[in-house]
C-alpha cells in the first residue's frame, strides 16, 4: 500500500475542510505515515471469504411509534448558532463570487 | 456516628450514602454540599471539573430532602439513589450547563436538550455536581488532549488520570463525587478506572442509550458508570440503562438483574478464561504480578481458571485505528461553524462558506482531533476504502469469532485493563502510537460490542500506582461482570484491609510535597 505523503495530507485536509499551515502539513504527514504503516497489517489479516461487520450487535428494521414528539422552536434550535437572521441560520456566501 | 463529618461523608460509597439518606441519618443537602466543598478544596490541583453545577445540585438535593421529610407515597416512590450526587463527562449534553466535549469549537455552547441518561438521572433525582474533563471529543488516553488543560491523577499529580474519561475517574478517585458517567469507545471508561484505582464499566453495546452523547465513533461508543465500588456501578447502570426509541442501536433486552448479580457473593464453578494474548510481553511487571494475584484469589474462591486464545486480537488495535477515525471524520463533519459553536472568519481572501468552515475547524479542533479526521478521510477515500476500512471491518468479524470461541470455554474472560500504570504527564504526548498502545487490552470489547468492567487490582510493586483488572462477558451478560467483579473486589479488600483508595495519598499532602519540590533545588 502506498505511503501517505505531504501532498496527500494537503488534499485530505481540503476534503475535510481543515485549513493547515505548511508546518502543520509537514508534521501531520510524518505522524500519519507512522500510523498508516502500523495499521497496514490489517489488510493482510482477513481473507476474501470473511464477511465485514459494520455494527457489533446487528439490529434491523428499527422503528419507533409514528407519533408527533417534541420539536424545537426556531429560537431554541438557533440558540447556539454563531449567527442567525429572522429565524434562520445565517451563513456566508455558498458560492464563490466568480 | 461521629466519623460522619464531611471527610467521612465523602468517602462513603453510593450504596452506603443511599442507605443513610433513606434512614434520614444525613440529608442530601449535607452530602451534596460536602462534595461541593471537596471540589472547591482540591479541584484546583486535580482539574477534574470543567463546570461545577452547585446551585442546581443543591436545589435537587433540597427537593429530595423535602420529599423524604414529608414522608408518604412520594417519599416511598423515591429512587434508591435519590439525593446521591453524580458527575457527568462533558461529552454528554445537559440543559442548564455548558457542554464543551473538551473542545474549543464548542466553548460556551449550551445544549437545548438533555441526553437520555441525563433525563434518567433527573427522574431519579440525583443531583448533578458538574461536567468532567476529557480528551477533546473523547479522543485520547490521558486527558492531555483537553482544550481546557489536563486532569491530574489523584495518586500522583504529575501523572495522567487516563483518558478520555480522566475527569470522571479522577473526580471519583479524589472523593469529589461518589459516582460519574463516562463514555467508552476504545477504553475511555475502563483505562482511567485502572490508573486511578476506581471501577469503570462499559456495558453491552446498546444497553445504555447514547442519545445526547456527542458521537465519536458510533459503532463503538457506549455510555457507562464510573464509581468506587462494583455494586455502585451496578446501581448506576440500572438507573441509566434500558431501551430508548431515540437511539436506534438501543437494545430491548432487560438489564434489571445487575444489582442482584453484584450481591451474589460467590464464584464457585464460574469458568474464568485468561486471554493468552492480553498479558505477558509488553505488560509492566507490577501489572502482571497483581493480575496473577487476582487469578489466585479467584481460584481459591472456587472459580475454575482456564486459558483461552484470541489470535486475531493482535489486529484489533490496527483495525480500531481505521474504523474509529473513519467514523470520527464523518461524525465531526457537523462542526462547521453554522449551526452551533465557534465561527472563525478567514484572515483574507473571499469569504465563502467553505473557507469559513476550514478556518473554523482549523482554529476549533486540536491536533489529535485533526489527526484522526485526516486519517479517517484517508481510510475512506476511493482506492483505499477496501484495503483499509473494508479490511478493518473483516477483522472485526474475526475478533467476534475469537470472542465466540473463548466464551464457549469460559463464562467470563480476564486480563489486565491497561499494559502499564499511569505515566507522567507529557511523556507520550509527542508519540501518538505509544499513546494508542494504552488501549490494546480494552479495544477488543468495543469492536465486538461485549461488556467490560475494570476494577482495582492493587498497586504495582515498582511504582506504587494502581493496576486495573478487566473482566469481559458475552454481549447482554453484563450481570456476570458484576457478580465476578464484586467477589474479586471483596477478596482483594479483605487482603488489603480496606478499599484501595484508602491507600491513596491525601491530596493536601501531595500538594505540600509538590510545592516543596517546586520551591527546592530540584
Amino acid at each position: 500500500m502506498a505511503a501517505i505523503n505531504r501532498d496527500d495530507v494537503a488534499h485530505l485536509a481540503r476534503l475535510a475542510h481543515i485549513e493547515m499551515s505548511p508546518e502543520e502539513l509537514d508534521r501531520m504527514a510524518g505522524e500519519l505515515a507512522v500510523i498508516v504503516d502500523s495499521v497496514k497489517s490489517v489488510s493482510e489479516a482477513a481473507g476474501a471469504d470473511v464477511p465485514a461487520t459494520s455494527h457489533p450487535i446487528p439490529l434491523s428494521n428499527v422503528f419507533r411509534e409514528d407519533v408527533v414528539g417534541h420539536t424545537f422552536a426556531a429560537e431554541q434550535a438557533l440558540s447556539g448558532a454563531p449567527d442567525s437572521f429572522e429565524g434562520r441560520f445565517k451563513v456566508p456566501a455558498i458560492l464563490d463570487e466568480e | 456516628m461521629s466519623e460522619l463529618d464531611n471527610s467521612g461523608l465523602i468517602r462513603l460509597s453510593a450504596a452506603q450514602l443511599a442507605a443513610k439518606l433513606a434512614a434520614r441519618e444525613v440529608t442530601s443537602v449535607e452530602v451534596t454540599q460536602a462534595y461541593l466543598d471537596r471540589i472547591a478544596e482540591v479541584d484546583g490541583q486535580v482539574n477534574a471539573f470543567l463546570h461545577v453545577n452547585g446551585e442546581e445540585a443543591l436545589a435537587v438535593a433540597a427537593e429530595v430532602d423535602a420529599i423524604r421529610a414529608a414522608g408518604g407515597a412520594e417519599a416511598e416512590a423515591l429512587h434508591e439513589l435519590a439525593g446521591v450526587p453524580i458527575a457527568v463527562k462533558d461529552l454528554i449534553v445537559t440543559i442548564g450547563q455548558p457542554t464543551t466535549a473538551g473542545s474549543k469549537i464548542l466553548e460556551g455552547w449550551h445544549s437545548p436538550y438533555d441526553a437520555t441518561v441525563i433525563k434518567k438521572l433527573r427522574a431519579a433525582k440525583m443531583p448533578i455536581l458538574g461536567k468532567t474533563n476529557l480528551d477533546e471529543f473523547a479522543m485520547g488516553s490521558s486527558t492531555e488532549h483537553s482544550a481546557y488543560g489536563p486532569t491530574r491523577n489523584p495518586w500522583d499529580l504529575d501523572r495522567i488520570p487516563g483518558g478520555s474519561g480522566g475527569g470522571s475517574a479522577a473526580a471519583v478517585a479524589a472523593f469529589e463525587a461518589p459516582l460519574a458517567l463516562g463514555t467508552d469507545t476504545g477504553g475511555s471508561i475502563r483505562q482511567p478506572g485502572a490508573v486511578t484505582g476506581t471501577v469503570g464499566m462499559k456495558p453491552t453495546y446498546g444497553a445504555v442509550s447514547r442519545y445526547g452523547a456527542i458521537a465519536m465513533a458510533s459503532s463503538l461508543d457506549q455510555i457507562g458508570p464510573v464509581s468506587r465500588t462494583v455494586l455502585d456501578s451496578a446501581l448506576l447502570q440500572e438507573v441509566i440503562g434500558g431501551h430508548d426509541p431515540f437511539d436506534s442501536t438501543s437494545l430491548t433486552d432487560s438489564f434489571d438483574n445487575l444489582v442482584a448479580a453484584a450481591k451474589t457473593g460467590n464464584v464457585e464453578g464460574v469458568k474464568i478464561g485468561i486471554i493468552k494474548e492480553l498479558h505477558g510481553e509488553g505488560y509492566q511487571a507490577g501489572v502482571e504480578n497483581r493480575f496473577n494475584e487476582s487469578l489466585e484469589l479467584l481460584k481459591e474462591a472456587g472459580a475454575e481458571i482456564v486459558e483461552v486464545s484470541c489470535p486475531n486480537f493482535k489486529y484489533a488495535l490496527g483495525a480500531y485505528y481505521l474504523i474509529m477515525p473513519s467514523e470520527v471524520s464523518s461524525n465531526l463533519a457537523k462542526f462547521d461553524g453554522v449551526r452551533y459553536g465557534l465561527r472563525v472568519l478567514p484572515k483574507d481572501g473571499p469569504m465563502t462558506i467553505e473557507r469559513v468552515m476550514a478556518a473554523t475547524r482549523a482554529a476549533g479542533f486540536g491536533d489529535e482531533v485533526k489527526r484522526r479526521i485526516i486519517l479517517g478521510t484517508y481510510a475512506l477515500s476511493a482506492g483505499y476504502y477496501d484495503a483499509y476500512y473494508g479490511s478493518a471491518q473483516k477483522v472485526r468479524t474475526l475478533i467476534q469469532r475469537d470472542f465466540d470461541a473463548a466464551f464457549a470455554q469460559a463464562d467470563v474472560l480476564i486480563s489486565p485493563t491497561a499494559p502499564t500504570t499511569a505515566f507522567k504527564l507529557g511523556e507520550k504526548l509527542d508519540d501518538p502510537l505509544a499513546m494508542y498502545l494504552n488501549d490494546v487490552a480494552t479495544i477488543p470489547a468495543n469492536m465486538a460490542g461485549v461488556p467490560g468492567l475494570s476494577l482495582p487490582g492493587g498497586l504495582a510493586d515498582e511504582d506504587g500506582l494502581p493496576v486495573g483488572i478487566q473482566l469481559l462477558a458475552p454481549a447482554r451478560e453484563d450481570a456476570r461482570l458484576y457478580r465476578v467483579g464484586a467477589v474479586l473486589e471483596s477478596l482483594l479488600e479483605a487482603k488489603w484491609g480496606g478499599p484501595l483508595l484508602d491507600r491513596a495519598p491525601s491530596l493536601q499532602a501531595a500538594l505540600d510535597s509538590s510545592s516543596t519540590t517546586a520551591g527546592g533545588s530540584n
